[in-house]
């Protein structure tokens, strides 16, 4: 790391950050609407995007600032058990070609805002509902951390995040500014800010991995020399654990490992919240189909970004923190005013999410808890103030969390965030298919799931930490290791599956279904489903 | 389930087949320009899986649209 200050680089960095807070305050006069106290359009962009600015918005929402910091830094740590995360990426779009459609119509003609909205019109209980709610919430909040850990790291390499001597104030106002920012035009132009500015990120990020992908290889004497170097570097001992510290292609014994947290990931990602938002912003059904076949074009993108980890070790950077590894490549390979480009690219990275993870988590809570359970008279015009102060909360919470605690108990949380996400889809997907789940055994299911995955994370252990050392464990009766949140879905799908015959059999009270089958091919302009959703639908559907 | 329908099914469980079999691509040779096959199989993975994905598509529309001319 370089001394000092990056003047250069954090000049263009502060250009670039200028430039999307004043976009992000004008998003609201962006395809301004009649009636803007209604949560369908502060937290859906009044369901109004077409094609590209759903591509723009899904890949920035999805493709954060912290997977382009942590990919690359899995891959610089182990090699290849790292590069997961493609085919994770390829796996989701085929998944979610079949069943989001549906979720989108059905959502569009009863005025769903939320997952939680639909599972309870679907099963008719709040009961169930609340936990989707509150396993979404919980599985954003630490996400919603790790993008701060994101800006954090590219303060850190352009030298403005202090030292660990620096007082606690100064070292984190960078910090605090961005943060506060962002949740100023959060609050007042909701979804469109985001929106607007994921053009902007794209557009950076693009240009920095194809110049990066080009201009690195060729200092550093091609791809051939990269590889041989950091299959060099990965055949080292680790002294720590005494085994090798990665490979360049999984051994056997690490390949379940391997396909397990590429499909269990792959079916986690759109049950998180904050996919769902963006999802369900779009203007028609086409067009989230239509997206499913364009939006591989970023992982082709992660691809790249990840093989920057190789290039980090063949480099010759050498950091304690894995994270900072891709920024201070940036920082030894470019010129400053480039490395200030990849640095604003990595910094909108994470805006971009942050500000939909928090919108998106605003929306569960007043849909689910607040109106559910506190207020259920509660007019459009009340949820929509609702969502906009709980989105400053929870990002003043993810804010609290980052400043005061380890960095690794975020990452430690946004591990349990995702094996709980997943324990939604029998709920949500299933409930997409079939009414053939009961309601109970769902709930049954999920809690089998959450307590599972929770306590075999808890046992996993680390060269450097007690718990929550990892993803992956032995999977019971298979032998092999694998990604927990998988076994804990199968195990959640099992209980799911014998307790609906159970009390079926016992006739338990099944509740009740306000959805009907053309509901979930229903596409705009059908009768009953309206391009643009009046105000007044939007809260009183139901 | 129309032939049609059967491709379509086809098309979207092609990549699960390719990705979760780790086997079949863990190593490194041939290399393409110096990146080993694992990762350049993978990545020739993203465009295969979007020419299915695009594929299915296409198909799913024509369906569609055929079924609704058939009951119109």
């Amino acid at each position: 790391m370089k001394d000092g200050v990056n003047g250069v680089a954090l000049a263009v960095f502060i250009f670039f950050f200028l430039l999307v807070t004043a976009m992000g305050f004008l998003a609201s006069r962006w395809r301004k609407a009649e009636n803007e106290n209604s949560l369908d359009e502060w937290g859906l962009g009044g369901r109004s995007f077409g094609t590209w600015v759903t591509w723009f918005l899904l890949g920035g929402d999805l493709y954060t600032a912290y997977t382009f910091v942590a990919v690359p830094a899995a891959i610089y740590a182990a090699g290849a058990a790292g590069f997961f995360a493609v085919p994770y990426t390829i796996l989701v779009y085929p998944l979610i070609f079949t069943f989001l459609p549906r979720l989108w119509s059905v959502s569009h003609k009863h005025g769903y805002v939320t997952t939680s909205d639909f599972v309870r019109g679907r099963f008719g209980s709040k009961g169930l509902s609340l936990a989707v709610a509150v396993t979404g919430i919980l599985a954003t909040m630490p996400y919603i951390a790790l993008q701060l850990v994101g800006i954090q790291a590219v303060l850190d390499v352009m030298g403005v995040g202090g030292g660990e001597d620096t007082n606690w104030f100064i070292k984190d106002l960078p910090l605090l500014i961005a943060f506060g920012v962002l949740a100023a035009y959060t609050y007042s132009s909701g979804l469109r800010a985001p929106a607007l500015i994921a053009f902007v990120k794209d557009t950076l990020i693009y240009i920095v991995i194809a110049v990066a992908i080009i201009y690195i290889p060729i200092k550093l004497g091609g791809f051939d020399e990269i590889f041989a170097k950091a299959g060099d570097a990965y055949s080292q001992t680790n002294p720590a654990t005494g085994a090798p510290r990665g490979a360049l292609v999984p051994p056997e014994a690490g390949q379940w490992t391997y396909a397990t947290l590429a499909l269990g990931s792959a079916l986690a990602l759109f049950m998180y919240p904050h996919s769902i938002t963006a999802t369900l912003s779009s203007r028609s059904r086409e067009v989230i189909r239509r997206n499913t076949t364009i939006l591989p074009l970023y992982s082709l993108m992660l691809g790249l970004l990840a093989l920057l980890g190789f290039m980090a070790i063949a480099a010759g950077i050498k950091v304690q923190n894995g994270q900072l590894a891709i920024p201070q490549l940036f920082e030894t390979m470019f010129p400053d005013w480039f490395a200030g480009v990849a640095f604003a690219a990595i910094g909108i990275g994470a805006l971009v999410p942050a500000a939909i993870m928090s919108i998106a988590a605003a929306n569960l809570f007043t849909r689910n808890i607040y109106k559910d359970f506190i207020k259920p008279d509660a007019t459009p015009a009340q949820e929509t103030k609702v969502s906009k102060l709980v989105s400053l909360l929870v990002k003043v919470g993810a804010l609290a969390f980052v400043l005061t605690m380890d960095k690794t108990v975020a990452i430690n949380f946004q591990l349990l965030g995702g094996i709980w996400i997943l324990q939604t889809f029998p709920a949500l997907v299933g409930g997409l298919f079939t009414r053939w789940f009961h309601r109970w055994a769902l709930l049954a299911g999920w809690a089998v799931g959450m307590v599972y995955g929770t306590a075999a994370a808890y046992g996993v252990a680390s060269p450097t930490q007690k718990h929550f050392g990892g993803s992956s464990k032995e999977i019971p009766g298979i032998g092999e290791i694998g990604y927990i949140g998988l076994t804990a879905f199968v195990l959640n799908v099992v209980v799911t599956v014998v307790l609906t015959f159970v009390l079926k059999a016992l006739k338990a009270p099944d509740g009740i279904d306000e959805t009907k089958p053309e509901d979930y091919t229903a596409d705009a302009g059908d009768p009953g489903v309206q391009v643009e959703l009046p105000p007044a639908t939007a809260g009183t559907s139901h | 389930m129309t032939p049609v329908r059967v491709i379509i099914a086809l098309c979207l469980t092609a990549p699960f087949v390719a990705m979760l079999w780790v086997g079949s691509y863990a190593k490194t040779d041939p290399a393409f320009i110096g990146i080993p096959f694992f990762y350049w199989y993978q990545m020739a993975w993203v465009l295969i899986s979007t020419a299915l994905t695009m594929t299915a598509y296409k198909l799913w529309q024509r369906d569609q649209r055929a079924r609704r001319g058939g009951t119109r």
